[in-house]
């Protein structure tokens, strides 16, 4: 099948790839971009692992195509970080031990960050709800959800 | 040096895990993050069917198909014997794992890998899966233990006769083994019982449900030699099992262990590995398989469903006279069901004269049950510990206070056999009642439930090796893949023998070829083995270090000690010397006698049981029959925990495991065999917003027989939950629900019973 050519922004830079039209934007992502930190947990949309947030809002990428990048401003986990300096919520997740397989950590680290980006002050029941489409299944979610408030709080000056 | 009682630099100590930034970054490389070069699509081809004859399977058409490089069936693995394999808590058969990796004869289940292709694409190993025909037989199946027991029932493995009964039957049925457990006098102890309760339970299989599904890449060179990047529990067990499922040396085969998404006992045995190595050996290119969520929950190993019959008797006074429990579990589709760790740990918190335990290991057309998380406890403990509470109720006495009556110390005898050494089940107690949560209010329609849960503890072989740099760092090798964060607890320990900060000590998981052999991480053994194996390590390094600094400074090697990361002489009548640190002591290496490096390869025994106590209050809808989680406590004997925050990720994620079994996760199967729910969405584990925050309390009593005192800790803290759970929604509705799930359409029809 005749490949698409795509162009977007990934992590702040211009990004162009060849895709099979039915080729998911995880598989692009991981296999034709090595970005591999967004991870296969379902390919049903139900785990959140390879959550990356497109324009703004959060996006499972196995329930996209490759195609819908174009033109999109797509953010990461590889683009989290800024150079040497992790995000809060990076540096929080490793201060309360929020991971401990660390593979759904990618997913949730985007999905908090698309929260924060909205809701800077969340509660906890705002938190729960708003992760509750990203499957963890090694911390039980306590120090997730605490890791992603401590964030918040550093991040509003508290 | 007294590890158990003096005070720490680095033990205890909540550091940042050396994976850490890695895992936040998305740098890690877990099992499907690696590709080479030229690498091929590997994919297998699943039977549809519960139990079928295969009478012919016809690849001609798939291998035609341009780019397919390789097709396999059975026929392309060597046929092996019986010969028992230990790597998880339960022995297995490596000939059961060779007919579970792919099919031989007959298709035990649906999901049961038939063939396997390897392609130039994921599109074009997908449509020669579509072109192999493969002609069945369908035979009659059989999914439930007391159905599978029946003298008529569908035999699974035809030849299969019953070990553990005197005489041996001639006659193949479907239960594997029996197994029985008895201390004193049974029938004279329910003589002895003013009150006895007993009571029927079922359970279903539920799925270990990590996140990351089964990942492989395999390579193979012209010589013969085979790379192996996995995530497992055990490389070393992918070695044994490819070596032996294949026919090859060990040495032919160097398995890298990539980051572990998650295991619970999922990850402690092969299934598409040996046919990726086998695959690459026959195309002399790199293999990937990576299974899809589906194939993880039609394939790969949940665990046991069961039936199970728990009696229990006591006095007025609330001493327990007699326990008696009766437990079939499913083993899937081939022997090896956890049913025997189940008798061992169902009666194991409490001092009991008189015990008789009974399982049955039953195979029927599911997918091979695999160990999840204490296997076999949860479940006995689901039934055990509802008996205890609806004993409780009838003598009148607090479920606390029956427990606390009963309590196994040090010095009882295990009901499977020894007797415990120091333990810390009493401990657990009285911190639950010291705890707020034990008289906390509770609102409407809320229940509040406690119960127990024992694991033994595992130990075994590991190896370490320490490696002194020559600015003074140092390099801790380990044989256990980190599922959880041993990286960081054997970097603690490192750094408080040698002395150091740990911001000097790097630890990593060495390859097959890299370190020396070490069993699977699972059983909770790796901070308690590999944890002795790094301080015996350390110890050979400290030990170097003072003959280093013994030969400096010339004098004997006995006149040099280790204290506080220096090398210092132990009085002056060896001589005033200015103590060396280990960065001097390593930087002059070369010039006395070459690099510093520690090794330890050890079988470590003397693992401490554990015992755990959690308390929880639901709330129940009445008019849906949700049962919401409102508060959590759980509460364990760490022994010592290293790394709190670990320790304590390792009681909130079990509780959250235990309560998703409690509540919503099942295997539901159609009459026609197949799994109706492989996936997310209709297998339901708990989300963010279906769980409170879990409140945890360590208790430390130190194992004696570690250096610092370590008891595992990882499975104790999915055995409680199931039967806390039921007990507060029996206190809140005043049902005893004795089947799991306790979803909620049985909460609503157990409502609707009582009115």
């Amino acid at each position: 099948m005749k490949k698409s050519h795509v162009t977007t922004t990934i992590n702040g830079e211009p990004v162009e790839f060849l895709c099979e039209p039915q080729q998911t934007l995880l598989d692009v992502l991981r296999d034709e971009l090595n970005l591999t930190g967004s991870k296969e947990g379902c390919s049903s949309g139900d785990c959140g692992a390879c959550s990356v947030i497109m324009d703004g809002r959060v996006v499972c990428t196995c329930l996209a195509l490759g195609v819908e990048a174009e033109g999109r401003s797509i953010d990461t986990i590889e683009g989290m970080a800024e150079g040497e300096t992790l995000h809060p919520l990076q540096r929080w997740f490793l201060e309360e031990a929020a991971l401990q397989c660390g593979f759904c950590t990618p997913g949730f680290l985007v999905a908090a960050k698309a929260l924060l980006d909205r809701n800077p002050d969340p509660t906890e029941t705002e938190v729960r709800y708003w992760l509750a489409g990203n499957l963890c299944r090694c911390t039980g979610y306590d120090k997730i959800v605490r890791a992603v408030l401590s964030a918040g709080a550093e991040m509003r000056g508290q | 040096m007294d590890g158990q009682t003096r005070d720490f630099k680095w033990i205890g100590k909540r550091t940042v895990r050396p994976d850490g930034v890695d895992k936040v970054t998305g740098r890690a490389n877990f099992g499907a993050d690696f590709s080479l070069p030229g690498m091929l699509v590997g994919k297998v081809l699943r039977s549809p069917h519960a139990h079928a004859r295969i009478l012919s399977i016809d690849t001609g058409k798939a291998r035609v198909l341009p780019g397919v490089k390789a097709v396999i069936t059975a026929a392309d693995l060597p046929d092996i014997p019986s010969e028992e394999a230990h790597f998880g808590e339960d022995p297995t058969d490596f000939r059961y794992v060779s007919h579970n990796v792919m099919a031989r004869g007959k298709a035990l289940y649906d999901g049961h890998v038939v063939a396997a292709v390897a392609a130039t694409s994921e599109a074009i190993a997908e449509a020669a899966l579509g072109l192999i025909e493969v002609e069945y037989d369908i035979l009659p199946h059989v999914l439930d233990v007391e159905d599978a027991m029946k003298p008529d029932a569908p035999l699974v493995i035809e030849d299969l006769i019953t070990q553990g009964i005197t005489p041996t039957p001639k006659k193949p049925s479907n239960i594997a083994k029996r197994i029985q457990y008895d201390l004193g006098d049974i029938a004279a102890g329910f003589k002895k019982a003013d009150v006895v309760i007993k009571r029927r339970f079922t359970t279903k299989p539920v799925h270990q449900g990590y996140i990351e599904p089964h990942a492989v890449v395999a390579s193979t060179s012209e010589d013969g030699q085979s790379l192996v990047w996995c995530s497992s529990q055990g490389h070393f067990m992918v070695r044994a099992s490819c070596a032996k499922l294949l026919g090859l040396d060990v040495s032919q085969l160097r398995v890298m262990p990539a980051e572990i998404g998650g295991g619970f006992g999922g990850k402690v045995t092969v299934y598409q590995e040996p046919l990726a190595v086998l695959m690459s050996r026959k195309t002399g290119r790199p293999v990937k398989m990576v299974m899809s969520r589906e194939e993880v929950f039609r394939g790969t190993g949940p665990t046991s469903g069961s039936v199970m019959t728990v009696k229990i008797g006591a006095t007025k006074k609330g001493k327990i006279t007699a326990a008696e429990a009766t437990l079939a579990f499913q083993a899937g589709a081939y022997p090896g069901s956890p049913v025997g760790l189940g008798c061992m740990t169902a009666f194991a918190p409490y001092d009991l004269e008189n015990v008789k335990t009974v399982g049955y290991d039953v195979v029927v057309n599911r997918p091979k049950a695999t160990a999840y998380r204490a296997p076999g406890a949860p479940l006995a403990a689901f039934a055990a510990e509802s008996v205890l509470d609806e004993l409780a109720k009838a003598l009148n006495i607090a479920p606390l206070e029956l427990r606390e009556k009963n309590a196994a110390r040090e010095g009882t005898q295990a009901p499977y056999g020894p007797r415990f050494g120091v333990i810390g089940y009493v401990a657990t107690l009285q911190a639950l009642r010291d705890h707020p949560h034990y008289m906390a209010p509770l609102g409407p329609n809320q229940g509040r439930g406690i119960a127990s849960g024992f694991w033994m503890n595992f130990g075994g072989q590991s190896s370490a090796v320490i490696n002194v740099n020559e600015d003074g760092t140092v390099v801790v090798t380990l044989g256990h893949p980190d599922i959880g964060g041993s990286r960081a607890s054997m970097a603690l320990m490192a750094a408080e023998v040698l002395g150091i900060d740990i911001t000097k000590v790097r630890a990593i998981i060495g390859d097959t070829h890299s370190i020396g052999l070490s069993d699977i991480t699972g059983g909770s053994k790796v901070t308690f083995a590999s944890g002795m194996a790094v301080v015996k390590a350390a110890n050979d390094v400290t030990g170097q270090l003072r003959a280093r600094a013994a030969m400096i400074w010339e004098v004997d090697a006995d006149g040099v000690v280790w204290e506080d990361g220096h090398a210092v002489a132990s009085s002056t009548n060896v001589g005033e010397f200015e103590p060396l640190s280990l960065a001097q002591i390593a930087a002059m290496a070369a010039k006395t006698g070459g690099p510093i490096s520690g090794h330890a390869s050890i079988n470590a025994k003397g693992a401490g049981p554990g015992f755990g106590t959690h308390i929880c209050d639901v709330e129940v809808d009445r008019e849906t029959g949700r049962v919401t989680v409102v508060r959590y406590t759980a509460i364990q004997d760490a022994g010592r925990a290293i790394h709190p925050s670990y320790v304590e990720g390792q009681l909130q994620g079990g509780a959250a495991q235990g309560i998703g079994w409690a509540l919503n996760e099942e295997y539901v199967y159609g009459d026609d065999g197949r799994l109706q729910n492989p996936g997310f969405l209709d297998y339901r584990m708990p989300v963010a917003s279906d769980l409170p925050m879990i409140d945890t309390v360590i208790v430390e009593v130190p194992n004696p027989n570690h250096p610092f005192g370590v008891r595992g800790v990882g499975e104790v803290p999915i055995v409680p939950p199931l039967a806390a759970v039921a007990n507060a929604i029996e206190d809140a509705i005043g049902v005893r629900m004795t089947d799991l799930p306790m979803s909620p359409p049985r909460i609503l029809a157990a409502l609707e019973d009582k009115l």
